[in-house]
């Protein structure tokens, strides 16, 4: 059962079009994240759904009940649409405590006194505040009052939660234990959550479902995070999930070529008579060795990063990256100078046609 | 999730649009085109060429002229006086700095009429202080200097307005990030070559956005001229402004004469701002960030002492002499009296507080006037900048210009233009009423207003209403809830930039006084000018005080808040 759909939205700032014509639907009880470079419309998606923008065109319906209809006139005000909404700058009140901030939805509702104040301490304890109710938030770290934001909006039992980049401005360790702390609260609490952010990791870790929007605002891909991270759509998903190489390969004849030189390439050819590809893989997916089956190649550039290794091939003026655990490298002899020829194969590889890496590229 | 809000064109935030649009319309916005109108309209027709033939009449192209000579004076030795004394206070090891400082702002706080007054006294060419004792111990056959002059009026100008051009370079050069001087150190450049190169281009745009400030100032400015110049002949626009109106009880041809000169006025304040906000947006204002570091000292060495004397000097030839002199004179029997103990008392003080009834309505009406207007300008200021900063609604453009209206005109065009509008002939008549003085004032000090609560609305991040509204507040709650009390202390800063300042005010009150509404500038002004010059002095002595005390009390209760 889905809990929010968006049916046709078109937004557009003056001359700038960010959304057009977009659909998308989030099922009820799920995690779901809209992942995005910055500038790609996420936010703006997320604000229409929390009514602090108004479409130009199409549908939103919550909880199958239309919230906002530009054709018929029809836009539920934010505070009628009963979302918690969880903001990138915290947008914690400085100037109330944080039983205040979190108590703000019950006060507003009208809620009894002794009711509002269980029910706040049980927000305040589940987020892990238990003791700092009176605080003001100057007095807090930023994990601090994200945790207020969060329990602000949980307070009022809304069943959908927005949260627009929470972590960002987190520094990493809290940034990750956070992540997983936001995950637990919505399968205990049994909620929907979409998920606005550009970091893949994130998304990965937390998500149910994500989509992947470009920076065009279109949605390219949606899937659960395998699905997006092993089978993207394009070269566009494929390398906005991390580092990427993309190999050149042309096709002679039956034989399919990498660079500019003869060797063939060691996988399986793609399906499609053009005559021109694009070979995507991963760092971790290069087997690196010093002899064998494979493509012939130079080291260029060897780089120790502490655990790993990375080096920097080229093969007839392609140029792909690979990484090794430095252990492995070390026990298995792997260990290259600059300079040196090696061989590689591939564990995994996707192919992908010439011209929508250009686009990637471009972008 | 029950009520459906249909997107009306009247909801609350068309209300509070046209609220605002209203009050900028009636109060500024109305007495301005009235100015526009009697200037250029003449029988029914558009007549420019009896604009011309008006600026063109010697005694209003001297005004204009003399505007301009005394507007660039003071402008170029407030600026040269301004960034030297803020380059010696935050840039060198002079001692006692943050004294200094502090002393540097005090004429802020001083009106400038009442330093005329004090300097008439001191230097006027035959009874000034200093000039007779020039002239009767040191064998001078004449005076030494004439206060009564183009260079006289600069001069006193000056040591009031400086603070503009200082308080701007002192903060540029506070905030101004250390490692882009000391970046240019290590490329071998000497200190010399950075100042010239690097410190001064940075600080450019807040020196000339404090000497346009200056420059909009002086222009428009009323008191110093109409103490030290009309002696000599000497008129500004504003002075002539007033001569007109008031010697000729408001006929149509001094009218005339009175709605060109402030179209000038205005034109050319516009045109000031203008300039300011091209030179304040150039980007140069990135380099500077909003942190304080610890900047760079320059070793003054054998002339930190010669400097120091130097700034204690200036300190109590500018500062403490002429608030002395208003002080004794204040206590003198009688004018021309020596300063001896048997000539001096208190009894004029008592006198002016408690018996005289034209000064005890003055100070009266200027505590109620600027009460009244700092309440109403304060609430007001906040709901218009609130649409400006805050709302997104259609037609906000014309308030975005209206509200820009406030800064760029002078006051004695806003006396103009409420006499104009506000006499009768819209079926209104507040002329000869204390109503008029604080229709004025609200106009006058919008400016201030609007300025103090967009900064503090600024502050107040849109995401913190986002957050009350998706937390079930309507707009009104969030208002309520959230926004006010986030902005209470610009709207305290509004309230007392409006309230200390029309304690003192002197340009709009005295076109529109009558004998029950003089305000304390009106006051002392106008016994000086029927000669009484010790009740004059004395009553200019209450209003330092009050200001004085009225100041101490602000900066401590902001800094309890601050704190």
């Amino acid at each position: 059962m889905e809990i929010i759909r968006i049916e046709g939205i078109s937004k557009s700032y003056g001359k700038h079009q960010v959304h057009k014509d977009l659909t998308l639907s989030i099922e009820r009880g799920e995690c779901f994240t809209l992942l995005g470079p910055s500038g790609c419309g996420k936010t703006v998606l997320l604000r229409l759904i929390a009514g602090f923008e108004t479409p130009d065109a199409g549908k939103i319906f919550i909880d199958n009940q239309v919230v906002a209809d530009p054709v018929a006139g029809i836009f539920f005000s934010p505070e009628s649409r009963g979302l918690g909404v969880v903001f990138q700058d915290y947008a914690v009140w400085p100037h109330l405590s944080v039983f205040d901030n979190v108590g703000f939805p019950l006060k507003i509702a009208k809620r009894p006194k002794n009711e509002l104040r269980d029910r706040v301490m049980e927000m305040i304890e589940l987020v892990g505040m238990k003791g700092l109710e009176n605080r003001l938030p100057s007095e807090l770290s930023g994990g601090q009052q994200q945790r207020v934001a969060l329990a602000r909006a949980l307070v009022a039992n809304s069943s959908l939660m927005l949260l627009d980049e929470p972590l960002t401005n987190l520094d990493a360790n809290l940034r990750e234990e956070m992540r997983f702390e936001i995950k637990e609260l919505q399968r205990k609490l049994n909620i929907t959550v979409l998920y606005v952010t550009h970091d893949q990791e994130v998304a990965l870790a937390i998500s149910d479902r994500l989509a992947i929007m470009d920076e065009f605002g279109r949605i390219r891909q949606t899937g659960n995070p395998w699905e997006i991270f092993e089978r993207p759509a394009d070269p566009f998903v494929f390398n906005f999930m991390g580092i990427a190489n993309f190999v050149p390969v042309r096709r002679v004849g039956d034989a399919y070529l990498v660079g500019s030189g003869e060797q063939l390439i060691p996988w399986e050819p793609p399906r499609g008579d053009a005559p021109e590809w694009v070979a995507g893989f991963r760092p971790s997916d290069v087997q690196i060795a010093p002899t064998g089956t494979g493509l012939r190649g130079i080291v260029k550039r060897a780089s120790f990063l502490g655990a790993m290794i990375d080096y920097l091939i080229e093969v007839d003026g392609a140029h792909l990256r690979t990484s090794i655990e430095t252990h492995e490298a070390m026990s298995k002899g792997l260990m290259f100078k600059e300079g040196e020829t090696c061989v590689i194969s591939f564990r995994d590889l996707l192919w992908f046609n010439a011209e929508s890496l250009a686009e990637v590229v471009k972008a | 999730m029950s009520v459906i809000t249909q997107k009306s064109r009247f909801g609350a935030a068309q209300i509070i649009l046209f609220f605002s649009i209203a009050i900028l319309v009636i109060l500024v916005a109305f007495p301005v085109l009235l100015i526009f109108f009697n200037a250029f309209w003449v029988n029914g027709e558009f007549n420019i060429r009896d604009v011309a033939k008006i600026i063109l009449e010697p005694e209003t192209y001297q005004a204009l002229t003399n505007s301009l000579i005394i507007a660039s004076g003071t402008t170029i030795g407030s600026t040269i006086v301004g960034t030297f004394f803020a380059w010696l206070v935050t840039r060198t090891d002079l001692p006692y700095k943050s004294f200094m400082k502090s002393m540097f702002l005090v004429p802020f706080m001083l009106p400038s009429f009442i330093g005329a007054l004090a300097w008439k006294m001191l230097l006027s060419p035959n009874a000034g202080f200093i000039n007779k004792f020039f002239m009767n111990n040191l064998g001078f056959e004449g005076p030494i200097f004439n206060i009564y002059s183009y260079l006289g009026i600069v001069l006193v100008e000056v040591m009031y307005l400086f603070p503009f051009v200082f308080i701007q370079v002192c903060g540029a050069l506070e905030r101004m990030d250390p490692t882009l001087e000391e970046s240019a150190r290590i490329s071998g450049a000497g200190l010399f070559t950075i100042t010239r190169k690097i410190t001064i281009p940075l600080v450019m745009p807040s020196i000339l956005s404090g000497a346009l400030l200056i420059m909009l100032y002086s222009m428009a400015h009323f008191g110093t001229v109409a103490v030290l110049g009309i002696e000599n002949g000497i008129f500004n626009i504003p002075t002539l402004i007033y001569q007109r109106i008031h010697q000729s009880a408001g006929s149509f041809a001094s009218i005339r004469t009175g709605t060109v000169l402030a179209t000038v006025l205005v034109i050319t304040a516009a045109l000031i701002i203008w300039l300011q906000g091209k030179i304040l947006t150039k980007g140069h204002y990135q380099i500077i960030g909003g942190k304080s570091f610890r900047p760079m000292e320059l070793k003054l060495r054998a002339l930190r002492i010669p400097l120091l004397i130097f700034c204690l000097v200036y300190i109590a030839f500018t500062i403490v002499l002429p608030t002395a002199v208003i002080f004794l004179v204040g206590g003198l029997k009688t004018y021309g009296l020596a300063f001896t103990w048997e000539n001096l008392s208190l009894d004029n003080y008592k006198f002016i507080l408690f018996d005289y009834k034209l000064t005890k309505d003055a100070i009266w009406n200027s505590i109620t006037l600027g009460l009244g207007a700092a309440v109403i300008t304060m609430f007001a200021g906040v709901m218009i900048s609130y649409v400006i900063v805050k709302m997104k609604v259609r037609g906000k453009g014309i308030l975005e210009f209206l509200g820009m209206l406030p800064f760029s005109v002078p006051g004695s065009v806003i006396a103009l233009g409420v006499i104009l509008a506000w006499s009768g002939q819209f079926g209104i008549n507040l002329y000869n009423t204390v109503w008029i003085i604080l229709v004025a004032y609200i106009a006058r000090y919008m400016a201030f207003s609007l300025k103090a609560n967009s900064a503090a609305l600024e502050q107040v991040h849109d995401s913190l209403v986002e957050a009350a509204r998706s937390c079930g507040a309507t707009m009104w709650q969030s208002l309520k809830y959230i926004v006010l009390p986030l902005v209470r202390p610009g709207m305290l800063a509004a309230f007392f930039l409006i309230f200390l300042p029309s304690l003192r005010e002197l340009t709009v009150s005295i076109m529109l006084y009558s004998p029950t509404t003089r305000t304390i500038g009106v006051a002392i002004y106008t016994l000086n000018e029927d000669g009484e010059t010790v009740i004059s002095a004395a009553l200019a002595g209450i209003a330092l005080i009050l200001i004085i005390v009225g100041q101490t009390l602000i900066n401590r209760f902001t800094r309890k808040a601050g704190a």
